[in-house]
């Protein structure tokens, strides 16, 4: 096993542990995926404690995204297993697992273009709040989806924006929409994909600052370019180098690591 | 920022809101109530009825491509299988002898459309877009084959009739009258609209809008997509029967052409047409293409032709519809920088008719040229074998089509000008 | 009984081979474009209505060589004025765009040609009978149809595999985008591939106009057939097609030779059972319900395997 798990933060132990506090958020056991004869991620080794705030870096084409994937449904593994809360989710489809608790944003945004940034935020809170398949209810006259949504929209500074066509927002907005949609399930394990890619410096402020304050509580996830950002957000890093982790700690212990060192030449003048 | 405040200027714009919103719906049915009253011949009368029936058969067909993005080839399965239930359970009441009245008849005819939606849909909505499309093509396909085959059910070639009037009377009302059956027409109209609209403001209507625009991320809000398109397949199904039951009370008749790809192709032109992205979209456009093709077809033998051509600039050049180019101007409106635009609109359609009648004339002097038939424009009777009618059409389409070319510039500049002022004002996001 | 098989086997790799003339443009198209080309059976129906006006005014043979490529040419043109306009408005608006102009050509031929049947004659240098097979006569013209359809694929073969436009289109097929990146010009490759797609449409009519029917209604009868064809093949592969053609192929003609029921089988049903739905089923001939088979095929392929027999892209 090439992972170094232990750090400074509750790093708890899938395998054997006891109580449900004590399960890892997040646990990711030999995976493989293979496409045809490529191997994209190779003996795959991850754990994520209750409550930590974990980012994965790797050079371009690491696999960061397949990863997610991977642990999100979107594919299935083609050996190994994941495991959510202690529950195996490897092989369940995207809503299945996303309805046991854990949500993801995506590198491209992925919002509902021809919606208003209400109805966006509203359909995401609509599964949550069990209405379900309801067609025998007005959706305007549920307070407890309107309070909600008008909550996340406060939370996401997008109020004043509430009308507009979500594919008419500006870039900046839609990863905020884009963050906005994916905690609006009240998921308690939290995935985002790049979520500050193509952003300005002051609006990556402004948007860690915005994901610190939505994931408190919550285990987040994090794929991340922008060294700044994973070093002042993550509890613990894991590196990912041609779809296998080559390390795995504190951020003081991922900055003196010689193999991390190697891979990333030149990323110190990030 | 939504704070509990009620500020006077936002509660009457809500109010505001709401009286148009439910004064557009009382027009609307008061439109309905009056209508026979000022055009009552027999043919207006039979008109309105179709026109009644093709609206819901288009909003039906509205839930499955605007509202959830799946495109049907054979929506009229679900129609005719409307249209036949309908018939049977009318033979049945009648004789039975059931004390069933024929305004509850249509429900029959959406129980037909429904439960075939329902045995069919899981394995159909399996896969949207470009597949789902062949697999309602196939499934038309076989449907209207097999109606050819199983005759006891389907009549055959000649189909199943029935008589609307020995059902038991209700109100004294026999439905033996034209205007009777329009107002039984037109009282499912206003229900089967009001339900369909009431379906786009539920959790089911705004999620069905979600798997349209990305059926991906819906999964990671917690919905399966197949889910939401079977039961909008579902319900598109139960409206489109309502629809062929009351064609089917209609027409007296139901035959295996309720189930055909012409009748598949007309939704999906009036549906299109009209406008998918919004609701009422698909009523200008059944309105429309229901009033062209009984009017048209006195007219001109390939009235066919000119739906396709009209479809086909639709989609390349309007892609939103009647309703989508009517919606464009909203913005300018609430500016109040449409009157900028109408002139250019005016100076247009001068050549923009030339161009029409041009292309018109091509084509009926080539649909004609065979038999000699006089070609009436405007008054004047063109003799297609002769050539003053081909330079005539020739003149017109090319020196209409570069004039109109250069008023079209002239109107997307306008327009531009509008649109830069409206949005300076605010009314474009 | 073995005659039947002999002739209708024979018929049927004929028919077979005609479907992959047609499917394997419509799946070249679909892969490389994503376009499912509605109005593919109605340039196959152009290519035979060509096909007999030019023979009428310069002969069968130039008409051979004329008629597809007149046809290549208009398809060209549809996609260059239309499909790549369409392109920005998604993959419903060029589908529906096809659909339209199915219908527009559709109009078109019956306007100018009429809705009766052509009198499309084969040309007299092939209307003898090849061979004899027990009493019936094989006519020539159907080994000719037989000869082209080999030839084209044989050639289809060779330039895929073989030459570096084939290469191109190979790659394209499964990655359209990376063709764009590599520096080749897409919009002439899609107006090519979409040209040369058509005009195999089109010589398909040509050669099939003289022994089929050739009526205005040929496109829409032929045309859900090609789709089943596809879908069973597998959406985007070749081999799919060519596989799922043969079998279609066979099967309708089988199933149009054939001529018994269940009632022919086992005798009549007892008579007061009067008519229903099981009457129905038990009097009806195979031959009645063929036209109904690839339909049937299709809601089977749909519910066992969704992705057809080969096929590689998800829609």
């Amino acid at each position: 096993m090439s992972e170094a798990v232990i750090g400074t933060s509750e790093a708890a132990i899938g395998n054997g542990a006891a109580g449900p506090d004590k399960r890892a958020a997040i646990e990711v056991r030999a995976v493989e995926k293979r496409f045809g004869n490529v191997g994209i991620i190779r003996d795959l080794n991850l754990s994520v404690a209750q409550g930590e705030r974990h980012a994965i870096i790797g050079p371009n084409g690491a696999g960061k995204s397949t990863t997610f994937n991977l642990i999100s449904g979107h594919i299935k593994p083609t050996s190994g297993e994941v495991r959510l809360n202690g529950d195996l989710i490897s092989g369940l489809q995207p809503f299945e697992i996303n309805r046991r608790g854990l949500s993801r944003s995506f590198q491209v945004t992925n919002v509902f273009a021809r919606m208003s940034v209400w109805e966006n935020v509203r359909c995401a809170v609509l599964w949550a709040t069990g209405h379900r398949y309801a067609f025998w209810k007005n959706v305007d006259s549920l307070p407890e989806v309107r309070e909600r949504t008008a909550q996340i929209l406060d939370d996401i500074h997008l109020t004043h924006r509430r009308d507009v066509p979500a594919g008419l927002l500006t870039y900046a907005e839609q990863r905020e929409l884009e963050i906005g949609i994916t905690i609006a399930s009240g998921a308690t394990v939290v995935m985002l994909d790049e979520p500050t890619a193509g952003m300005s410096n002051a609006e990556t402020e402004r948007a860690v600052a915005l994901i610190r304050r939505l994931t408190e509580g919550k285990t987040l996830v994090i794929v991340e370019h922008d060294m700044s950002v994973v070093f002042g957000l993550a509890d613990r890093i894991s590196v990912l180098v041609y779809g296998h982790i080559i390390a795995s700690g504190t951020p003081q212990e991922i900055r003196r690591d010689p193999k991390v060192k190697e891979a990333y030449l030149g990323e110190e003048a990030h | 920022m939504t704070t509990a405040a009620t500020s006077t200027p936002k509660m009457k714009a809500a109010a505001g809101g709401h009286v148009r919103f439910y004064g557009i719906w009382l027009i609307g049915i008061a439109a309905l109530l009056v209508l026979p009253m000022i055009f009552s011949s027999g043919g207006s009368l039979t008109s309105f009825s179709l026109i009644g029936i093709a609206i819901i058969f288009a909003l039906s067909y509205n839930i499955l491509l605007g509202q959830t993005g799946l495109l049907s080839f054979g929506h009229a399965v679900h129609y005719g299988l409307g249209g036949f239930a309908a018939c049977h359970m009318m033979n049945a009441v009648v004789s039975h002898g059931w004390p069933i009245p024929l305004p509850f008849i249509p429900l029959f005819g959406g129980l037909g459309g429904l439960v075939f939606a329902i045995i069919i849909g899981w394995v159909m909505t399996k896969r949207a877009g470009t597949v789902f499309a062949m697999i309602s093509l196939g499934i038309g396909e076989l449907v209207a084959s097999s109606s050819l085959i199983l005759r006891s059910v389907f009549g055959g070639e000649a189909g199943i009739t029935t008589d609307r009037t020995a059902l038991p009377k209700m109100l004294g009302w026999s439905f033996g009258p034209q205007i009777q059956v329009y107002y039984l027409i037109a009282f499912w109209l206003v229900l089967s609209a009001i339900a369909m609209y009431a379906l786009t403001r539920t959790p089911l209507g705004r999620i069905c809008n979600a798997v349209r625009d990305n059926p991906e991320r819906v999964q990671f809000i917690g919905y399966d997509p197949h889910v939401v398109r079977y039961l909008a397949f579902c319900f598109a199904g139960f409206f489109a029967g309502i629809a062929g039951g009351l064609a089917a009370i209609n027409f007296e008749i139901a035959n295996s052409a309720y189930l055909g790809a012409i009748q598949s192709g007309l939704v999906l032109f009036s549906s299109f047409i009209g406008g998918v992205a919004y609701f009422f979209g698909p009523i200008l456009g059944a309105i429309l293409v229901t009033y062209l093709q009984l009017g048209l077809t006195n007219v001109t033998g390939v009235w066919q032709l000119y739906f396709g051509i009209i479809f086909i600039g639709i989609v390349m050049f309007a892609p939103g519809g009647i309703a989508g180019l009517l919606m464009m101007h909203r913005p300018l409106v609430r500016a109040g920088t449409l009157w900028t635009v109408i002139p250019s609109y005016l100076v247009a359609i001068v050549p923009t008719v030339a161009l029409a009648c041009g292309v018109i004339l091509t084509i009926e002097t080539v649909a004609r040229y065979s038999s000699g038939d006089p070609i009436n424009l405007f008054g004047i009777a063109f003799n297609p074998t002769s050539p003053v009618t081909w330079i005539a059409a020739a003149v017109l389409v090319v020196g209409g089509s570069f004039v109109a070319r250069l008023t079209w510039r002239r109107i997307a500049e306008a327009w531009d000008r509008a649109a830069t002022v409206a949005r300076d004002r605010g009314y474009l996001a | 009984m073995l005659e039947l098989i002999v002739i209708s086997t024979l018929n049927g790799v004929l028919f077979g081979m005609l479907l992959f003339l047609l499917s394997s443009g419509l799946t070249v198209i679909f892969s490389m474009m994503g376009v499912l080309n509605f109005a593919h059976a109605s340039f196959y129906m152009l290519g035979a209505f060509f096909g007999f006006q030019l023979t009428k005014w310069i002969g069968f043979w130039p008409a051979l060589v004329l008629a597809p490529l007149l046809v290549g040419a208009i398809g060209m043109a549809v996609e260059r004025y239309g499909l790549r306009n369409t392109h920005k408005h998604g993959h419903v608006a060029e589908l529906l765009l096809t659909f339209g102009l199915a219908f527009v050509i559709e109009e078109i031929v019956s306007m100018i040609w009429g809705k009766s049947p052509l009198d499309y004659r084969v040309p007299a240098l092939l209307d003898f009978p090849a061979f004899t097979i027990f009493s019936t006569n094989y006519p020539a013209y159907k080994l000719f149809m037989l000869a082209v359809s080999i030839t084209i694929f044989v050639a289809l073969l060779v330039v895929l595999k073989r030459t570096r436009v084939g290469l191109i289109v190979q790659a394209a097929l499964t990655h359209p985008h990376m063709v764009g990146h590599l520096g080749h010009n897409v919009g002439r490759v899609f107006m090519a591939v979409f040209g040369v797609g058509c005009a195999l449409a089109g010589l398909a009519g040509v050669i099939a106009g003289p022994a089929l029917v050739t009526q205005s209604d040929m496109a829409a009868s032929l045309g859900p057939i090609l789709f089943v064809v596809i879908v069973f093949g597998g959406l985007g592969s070749l081999p799919g097609a060519f596989i799922a053609s043969l079998v279609i192929g066979l099967v309708q003609t089988f199933a149009v030779a054939l001529d018994g029921s269940l009632a022919s089988a086992f005798g009549p049903l007892d008579p007061s059972a009067g008519p229903s739905v099981l009457t129905d089923i038990w009097n009806v001939t195979i031959a009645q319900v063929a036209p109904i088979v690839p339909y049937m095929l299709l809601v089977l392929v749909l519910i066992v395997r969704p992705m057809g027999l080969m096929g590689t892209r998800e829609s």
